[in-house]
């Protein structure tokens, strides 16, 4: 307790650490927005929540953790990863989620998170459960005398990450399938009718969804550390944002993706990081009472 | 839904299993009680699940509150507890027969008091969600439960507390613990039976069936379903004090609220038996366990790939049940009479019955 009174008072004191939190965490925040944009996708437009998000990320990772034990540039597993993901996105597809995409939806949580266990000890079994970090051999930047520093791996994880966010939304906006996703999301039945393949459009959603977990995963990677257990963590994480934000609220979900960096950074800082699991449990819990409250005021259930 | 009370035949073959079955496989007991523990799991899961419609992601909560509640009894009514929890593993501390004994019982009733009670504490913050929602919300419960316990230093924290030794043989206290979670499970056959023939079971049928609907026929739906909760948790706390006294040591993440292993157990065996059957959860945990010790024992370092693989099986293609699946081929077993189809009433009076194959 008074460890962490200290840690306020510091905050207090210097306000200048508070910027460099800050930069950190929207730093950070950004690769929760990416991979949070991925969930929010499959969440809108198959109505699927995907309890394996975290654990897609911790295979990208393991991806570029591998390249860099081999002397490759961590960096280059991007498109790797991409291309891994999207081939297990896409059997994934094949042989679960098709059938659940019409069930009920605790059948589609129950089902992704029996996915999540499989790849969590495939992990396990593969690559051991030590914590592991693929080190791209980036300097560490400080400014303010000293005061503000800052891993070059963090700002080359935002770059990358606002990179290929840009990617998607413009492929979303622009190309003909991202149309046909955007369609079958506002109404899969009129889509159906209009002759949009909608089962082509949720098998793609899936893929991409995976594939663009594959991309975070390899900078989750270089800018922190992959661990086969740590995916539960994301997947939770991942879920607060899309909650706080609802779903079709594409802009909401990437600002509570950077706000979810930010807290975390703070909390870390105030707390210790062995709270860092708690946090995130207790922010849901909170973010879930909140939404209750914001229905409660209109008369209905949080569904 | 069923109105009959249980036959008493059933009831006959019920406790000569029970109480045979350790007689029989001395060198099983302690396997046998675990199984007595699933049947409890999965049976208190189905009020909630199968019953009431609401699938909880963190009952497991109440199984480690249960726990923890009995072990600061029991150790509470006669030593400080962060004395003992920081010095539990330096000093040897002893209980007489009169103190373990007293202490186990007043904490087995106040470990089910007092997951009842957290149960409707809990309720204000899960009960205004529903589907997705609610299983996302309860397993933030049972992980934030882990999570405050493992920083609890006053509560032995992550390195958990050493629970007072039984003193006896240990074939005795094999035979002890065997009974207690045999009875726990017959106790709760016998009540939900019941319950579930009561005005309440039609509550909560009626709140799974169209929650809206129901409220606005007048059932005050949100007592119906703190009350189920409360019932849920308040067995399951038992349970949770009766097994950390079993194991004799307790911990947070992986004994206690333990959310990837018995909580989703839980969950798997009442799919697997029939959700909103009585007798699937206990059918489901008896092919369930099974199935676990086999894999455990030969397939060991890939038991929890093999776990998660069935739940994507059971949960993908096998939906209803053994007990659900039962029900839909032999309906008339089940004493429900099915109607025959309005075409083949018209095809029969035409004289065009249809071929009994066809006729689907």
């Amino acid at each position: 307790m008074e460890q962490v009174l200290a840690n306020i008072s510091v905050l207090a004191a210097m306000p200048i650490f508070n910027l460099g939190l800050l930069i950190d965490g929207l730093l950070v925040g950004s690769i929760f927005a990416l991979a949070a944009y991925g969930l929010a996708l499959v969440w809108g437009v198959m109505n699927v929540k995907n309890l394996a998000q975290g654990d897609f990320i911790m295979i990208g990772g393991y991806i570029a953790w591998s390249l860099g034990r081999h002397g490759i540039d961590p960096l280059l597993g991007i498109p790797v990863a991409i291309v891994v993901l999207w081939g297990i996105g896409w059997a994934l597809y094949r042989t679960v989620i098709s059938k659940v995409i019409t069930r009920d939806l605790f059948t589609s949580l129950l089902a992704t998170f029996g996915i999540a266990i499989v790849i969590q000890q495939g992990l396990n079994l593969a690559f051991g459960p030590d914590t592991q970090s693929a080190n791209a051999d980036l300097p560490t930047l400080s400014f303010a005398g000293e005061l503000i520093t800052i891993a070059a791996a963090r700002v080359v994880g935002f770059v990358f990450a606002i990179l290929i966010a840009v990617a998607v939304i413009l492929f979303m906006k622009k190309s003909r399938m991202g149309q046909a996703i955007r369609a079958t999301a506002q109404d899969a039945r009129a889509a159906r009718v209009l002759g949009i393949d909608t089962e082509k459009v949720y098998s793609f959603t899936f893929c991409l969804n995976a594939a663009i977990c594959g991309a975070a995963g390899v900078l989750v990677a270089v800018v922190w550390n992959v661990q086969p257990f740590l995916g539960t963590t994301y997947s939770i994480r991942l879920f607060v944002i899309v909650t706080a934000a609802g779903f079709g609220n594409l802009p909401g979900v990437i600002a509570a993706g950077f706000g979810m960096g930010v807290f975390e950074q703070f909390g870390g800082f105030v707390l210790g990081a062995q709270f860092q699991q708690a946090l995130i449990v207790l922010l849901l819990l909170a973010v879930l009472a909140v939404r209750q409250l914001q229905q409660l005021r209109v008369r209905q259930a949080v569904q | 839904m069923n109105r009959t009370p249980l036959h008493p035949l059933t009831i006959g073959v019920l406790l000569l299993a029970g109480i045979a079955a350790p007689l029989l496989f001395p060198a099983y007991t302690n396997q046998a009680a675990v199984l007595w523990l699933m049947i409890v799991f999965a049976s208190t899961w189905d009020i909630l699940g199968g019953q009431m419609g609401y699938n909880s992601l963190g009952n497991i909560f109440f199984f480690g509150a249960g726990m923890y509640t009995s072990a600061v009894v029991q150790i509470g009514l006669f030593y400080d507890v962060g004395m003992y929890t920081s010095g539990a593993r330096t000093t040897h501390i002893v209980f007489t027969t009169a103190q373990y004994f007293s202490g186990f019982a007043l904490g087995t009733i106040a470990g089910g008091i007092g997951a009842a009670a957290l149960a409707l504490v809990t309720s204000w913050i899960v009960f205004g969600l529903r589907g997705p929602y609610f299983a996302i919300g309860t397993l933030g419960v049972a992980v934030a439960g882990a999570e405050l316990i493992a920083s609890w230093e006053w509560l032995g924290a992550a390195a958990g507390i050493s629970m007072p030794v039984f003193p006896g043989a240990p074939e005795t206290q094999k035979l002890f613990f065997y009974f207690l979670l045999f009875g726990l499970a017959f106790v709760v056959l016998i009540f939900l039976r019941w319950l579930y023939s009561t005005n309440f079971g039609l509550a909560i049928n009626a709140i799974r069936d169209d929650e809206e609907k129901a409220e606005a026929m007048g059932l005050y739906t949100r007592r119906y379903k703190r009350v189920a909760w409360s019932i849920s948790a308040f067995f399951l706390g038992i349970a949770g004090a009766i097994f950390g006294n079993m194991t004799g040591f307790i911990e947070p993440r992986d004994i206690a609220f333990p959310t990837t292993t018995f909580n989703i157990f839980m969950i798997l065996m009442v799919l697997l038996g029939g959700k909103g059957t009585f007798w699937g959860p206990v059918v489901g945990a008896i092919v369930f366990d099974v199935i676990k010790e086999v894999t455990w024992t030969y397939f060991l370092g890939w038991q929890f790939v093999t776990l998660g693989l069935l739940i994507v099986i059971i949960v993908v293609y096998f939906q209803q049940g053994i007990v659900g699946w039962l029900m839909e081929k032999y309906p008339a077993r089940f004493g429900i009479r099915v109607a025959p189809k309005q075409s083949d009433q018209y095809a029969r009076g035409l004289g065009l019955a249809p071929h009994p194959e066809v006729a689907e």
